[in-house]
């Protein structure tokens, strides 16, 4: 019915539209008027139209920008605060911009209409008026550019060595938190590591969890194998099947060869294959944070971009498979305050998905709780490490991938930095 | 080409295979036409989702059907599909093909004064490969595994495995093969504009006798030919990555259960080379309709451009500044954060040679005696648009303040604003302008104030609020706005931007009516109806092969003579010889 209705409508519309033409085609006739002589009355009424316009457009912008302008709740990061302000500065510069440029724009547009009796003022060019706007424009842009610049600087500098490490790692469409432990060190992570079977989701290299990664794999080996030999004896499957499940050991003995490949290397004097023992992964996935510490958020993804994006800490960095990225920063108000502040108390800070990453990029997010450092320890006393939920019994956890070579090159540029400092 | 126009023609060859770019520019604006109609409805759609998410709609379900819409409500997959291809669709199709096909191949020659282009086969083959390209990424709409569905910009490993989502089967595959022949298609025609602008202008066209249409066809074309090769390779790469087992842009990937068996490429990697092109092509998008607006405002106007040489400047400025930029885009991918730095720097300098075009143009109508005609309405509100969406611009510059609305609505409110309304109001301006050129008919004026007033209002009732939903942090390409608590402040903006798009799509309507109506109905044009000094207005109403019937025109001037007080007329055609000792301007 309602398709009809649509259908209908439209038609009609075009029926209409060609009667109004030929009307009008009619009448241009009669008068003896030409499209390209545009009346008096039709060059006023546009004139009036651009001024209308103004008042309408400038009514509105205003309106919105009273009302939906800061509709985020305050920055709960220090360096949000920061970033706020740079931000409200060069909104008001450039809503002064806005107004100022359009409304000469419409003034003049308005103001000049058509009249026989009158003639353009012929100017083809003004030196120094062109001087003016070109340098009158530089000397802002230097201003946003330096002030920009510097609160950049500030943001994207390392973390100290006492700040708290957390690695979040995407996989569609959820999160992965894990902590450092007692030593404050990651410990080395490998894609090929990555075993549901085990509960090892992120892929940590331990001692112990090669072994038992290669006994994954060989045992997925053994079974496709067998597939082949009662296929072999009973002659029940077609060659391209054969061929497919012969596809599939080779991939399996590519990646057998891949775990054997991946070497250990030490990270402050730890080997970076016993650092991952005592990690913690959050469980369910929240990313709880001290208040007013600093912490080094350190990103991986399993499989696509993903982006993390903390709209009420004002952060935001891509998580990219094959490529570490971090960002630091420090919370500033706890969830309760802000809940208070709010007046609402089930508000909680979010990370979300800021990139396109699949069908359900729209709905993947966990939880940021900033609290007191004494409930923070409390909380993560109560999360079980990465060894004791590797137990075949007990299994929760969750991981990522990055080639073990390019962490430890990671690393060795990381120190570097460090050093010049 | 020249001289042979009188013997007879085929249907074929005069219609179909056409080597005259008179015909070659028609072709591509109906084609371009069609895609944007396709691409406006393909909007409309998810602008029902997002207004009323997953509330069932029988509009939705006529068009998506039972496997995309089940029971009217969009899937989120098709969400997607429809977000990449519309982007695609506008970006290149419309915007990229449709505006410089349309008025590079129209204009050149006739302002330059030359018979054709320097290749009429090239421009032939320019148009076909455009044509193919066009099909093969509609009939991508209707495969098993739905369109391609990683956004336009296709950023892998998302566009390069078939397991991250249904649209990078067959769907992505036929997207790559239709950007290869689209960029096969601008680099035969962009190289066919460059030669032909700077081998055939006639006696006495200096290139600062040029009118600035022709500077802006210039500069485009030498951006695309620079920079769509590069677009190529990133494609032809990632194809390798998709169908051929390399890893350019995928390491360390665990996905559908599987460690991947790929090891040191980068996505980061794509993303530079996708946005070496993505960043010029922005301007390959929007100079040719400031060329066009300045043309127009000045005609309109009776008034000369003022600071024509500043003018050429700043489109030669912003040209090269636009190779130097691209690093905008990936402010927060964890690149150097000192890069970063060099790139905030870069981009804001492309402010300065914006800001002198925008005060030209207002100094160009002060004082002027301003002709309303719909190119002309549509002219002032690029300018509007063009400073509009400029200014947020400055915001997205600035690394720091990125952070904060990288991939948020504000930025899809600052790119609708500044390169999609400008360049489709430059577009729609030109159409009205060199109708008469085009068809040997007038459009119709007043429906083309209807149509540029509601286009107006409703184009800044989508797009301008849309800033304000992302300074709030909601992130673009996201399904549904109903998910996150904290989204729900600007849910009924939302609505609000909805129901603008509706009528606003309703509206071309207007302009596609009067279009096909005046093509064949319309006043009979006279040779000269705007006024105007440029060239092509001394060529016959009526279509010659070669242009002009005779010796081609000798150009004496300058094209912006109008209201020179030393001519009683308020325009001197550039084919008047300079009086006894008048200095040209």
């Amino acid at each position: 019915m309602m398709k009809l209705l649509i259908i209908l409508v439209v038609i009609l519309g075009i029926v209409a539209l060609a009667q109004l033409a030929k009307v009008y085609e009619h009448t241009r006739e009669l008068r003896k008027t030409r499209e390209e002589d545009i009346s008096y009355a039709d060059n006023r009424m546009n004139a009036f139209l651009w001024i209308l316009w103004m008042i309408v457009f400038f009514g509105s912008s205003l309106y919105l920008m009273v009302k939906y302008a800061h509709t985020l709740p305050e920055s709960a990061s220090e360096h949000g605060v920061a970033l706020d302000l740079l931000m409200d500065v060069n909104l008001w510069l450039v809503t002064i911009v806005f107004f100022v440029v359009n409304g000469l724009l419409f003034w003049f547009a308005a103001k000049y209409y058509y009249r026989k009796d009158r003639r353009a003022k012929f100017f083809p060019h003004d030196n120094r008026l062109e001087l003016i706007w070109t340098i009158v424009p530089s000397v802002v842009l230097a201003f946003i550019i330096i002030y920009g610049l510097k609160t950049w600087n500030t943001m994207t500098g390392d973390a100290s060595e006492a700040a708290i490490k957390v690695e979040v790692t995407s996989e569609q469409f959820k999160w992965f938190v894990r902590y450092p432990g007692q030593d404050n060190v990651l410990g080395a992570v490998n894609v090929n590591m990555i075993d549901p079977g085990t509960q090892n989701l992120l892929g940590i290299i331990t001692e112990e969890s090669i072994p038992a990664r290669i006994e994954t794999v060989d045992a997925s080996i053994a079974k496709e194998k067998e597939k082949i030999d009662s296929a072999a004896k009973l002659a029940l499957l077609p060659a391209s099947a054969v061929e497919a499940i012969e596809d599939k050991i080779f991939r399996l003995e590519r990646l057998k060869q891949r775990i054997l490949d991946i070497k250990n290397y030490e990270v402050k004097g730890v080997s970076a294959w016993s650092a991952g023992a005592d990690d913690i992964i959050a469980s369910p996935a929240e990313l709880h944070l001290p208040v007013g510490v600093e912490v080094e958020l350190n990103f991986r993804s399993k499989d696509v971009i993903h982006s993390a994006y903390l709209p009420h800490f004002r952060a935001q960095m891509n998580t990219v498979p094959g490529v570490p990225t971090r960002f630091k920063m420090i919370p500033t108000i706890t969830t309760a305050e802000m809940r208070e502040k709010l007046d609402d108390p089930d508000f909680d800070y979010l990370l979300l998905c800021n990139k396109i990453c699949g069908v359900s990029h729209y709905n993947m997010k966990i939880p940021v709780i900033v609290e007191t450092m004494a409930e923070y320890e409390a909380w993560l006393a109560t999360q079980p490490t990465f060894v004791a939920s590797e137990e075949p019994a007990a299994e929760e956890n969750a991981t990522e991938e990055v080639a073990t070579e390019e962490v430890a090159a990671e690393n060795v540029s990381a120190e570097l930095i460090t050093n010049e400092d | 080409m020249a001289g042979h126009g009188h013997h007879e023609e085929s249907f074929v060859s005069k219609y179909i295979f056409s080597q005259d770019h008179k015909m070659i520019s028609k072709q591509f604006l109906v084609t371009a036409i069609a895609m944007g109609v396709v691409a406006v409805l393909l909007s409309v759609l998810f602008r029902i989702q997002l207004g009323w998410p997953s509330e069932p709609n029988s509009f939705v379900h006529f068009f998506l059907g039972d496997r995309w819409a089940p029971g009217g409500i969009m899937s989120g997959g098709a969400y997607l599909a429809l977000v990449t291809i519309h982007g695609t669709i506008m970006v290149f199709f419309v915007l990229t093909g449709g505006l410089s096909g349309t008025f590079s191949n129209l204009l050149i020659p006739l302002q330059i004064g030359a018979r054709d282009m320097a290749s009429g086969f090239l421009n032939m083959l320019s148009y076909w490969f455009f044509f193919v390209s066009s099909v093969i990424m509609l009939t991508s709409l209707f495969v098993e595994t739905g369109a391609a569905s990683a956004g336009w910009t296709i950023y892998p490993p998302l566009s390069a495995l078939p397991q991250a989502i249904a649209g990078s089967g067959l769907g992505m595959t036929l997207w790559l093969v239709s950007m290869v022949l689209f960029v096969a298609s601008s680099l035969l025609g962009g190289l066919n504009y460059v030669v032909t602008i700077i081998n055939l202008r006639t006696k006495g066209l200096t290139m600062t006798r040029l009118p600035l249409t022709i500077w802006a066809f210039l500069i485009t074309a030498v951006l695309g030919v620079l920079s769509f090769p590069v677009l190529v390779s990133a494609v032809v790469l990632l194809i390798m990555d998709r169908s051929f087992g390399t890893a350019f842009y995928l390491s360390d990937i665990y996905i559908g259960g599987e460690a991947l068996d790929v090891t040191g490429g980068s996505p980061i990697l794509f993303q530079h080379l996708f946005w070496f092109l993505g960043h010029p092509e922005v301007y390959i998008v929007l100079l040719p309709a400031l060329g066009i607006s300045s043309q127009v405002i000045s005609t309109n106007s009776r008034k000369p451009i003022f600071g024509y040489r500043a003018m050429i400047g700043s489109i030669m400025a912003i040209g090269f500044l636009s190779f130097i930029v691209w690093g905008h885009h990936m402010y927060v991918t964890g690149m150097n954060p000192f890069l970063g730095a060099v790139f905030v720097f870069t981009t804001l300098l492309i402010a300065i040679p914006s800001a002198v075009k925008a005060f030209n143009y207002i100094t160009t109508l002060w004082q002027g005696n301003i002709r309303m005609t719909p190119a002309m309405l549509f002219s002032i509100g690029l300018v509007s648009t063009f400073v509009t969406g400029g200014v947020t611009g400055i915001i997205l510059a600035d690394s720091a303040l990125d952070v904060q609305v990288h991939d948020t609505y504000f930025v899809v409110g600052h790119f609708h604003i500044v390169m999609g309304m400008s360049a489709i109001f430059g577009m729609f301006a030109g159409v009205y302008h060199w109708f008469p050129k085009m068809f040997g008919r007038m459009m119709n004026t007043k429906m083309g104030y209807a149509h540029f007033w509601v286009t107006m209002v409703c184009g800044m009732g989508v797009f301008f609020p849309m800033h304000f939903i992302g300074l709030n942090g909601s992130p673009r390409r996201y399904y549904a706005y109903s998910e996150f608590e904290y989204l729900n402040a600007t849910v009924d903006l939302n609505v609000l931007i909805s129901v603008f798009a509706i009528i606003g799509g309703i509206a071309q309507i207007i302009f596609l009516f009067n279009f096909f109506y005046s093509v064949f109905r319309g006043q009979k044009a006279s040779q000269n109806p705007w006024q105007s000094n440029t060239l092509e207005w001394t060529t016959p109403v009526e279509h010659v092969h070669g242009n002009w019937p005779g010796a081609l025109p000798v150009v004496h001037r300058w094209p912006y003579d109008y209201s020179n007080p030393a001519y009683e007329e308020d325009f001197v055609p550039q084919t008047v010889p300079l009086k006894p000792g008048e200095e040209e301007h």
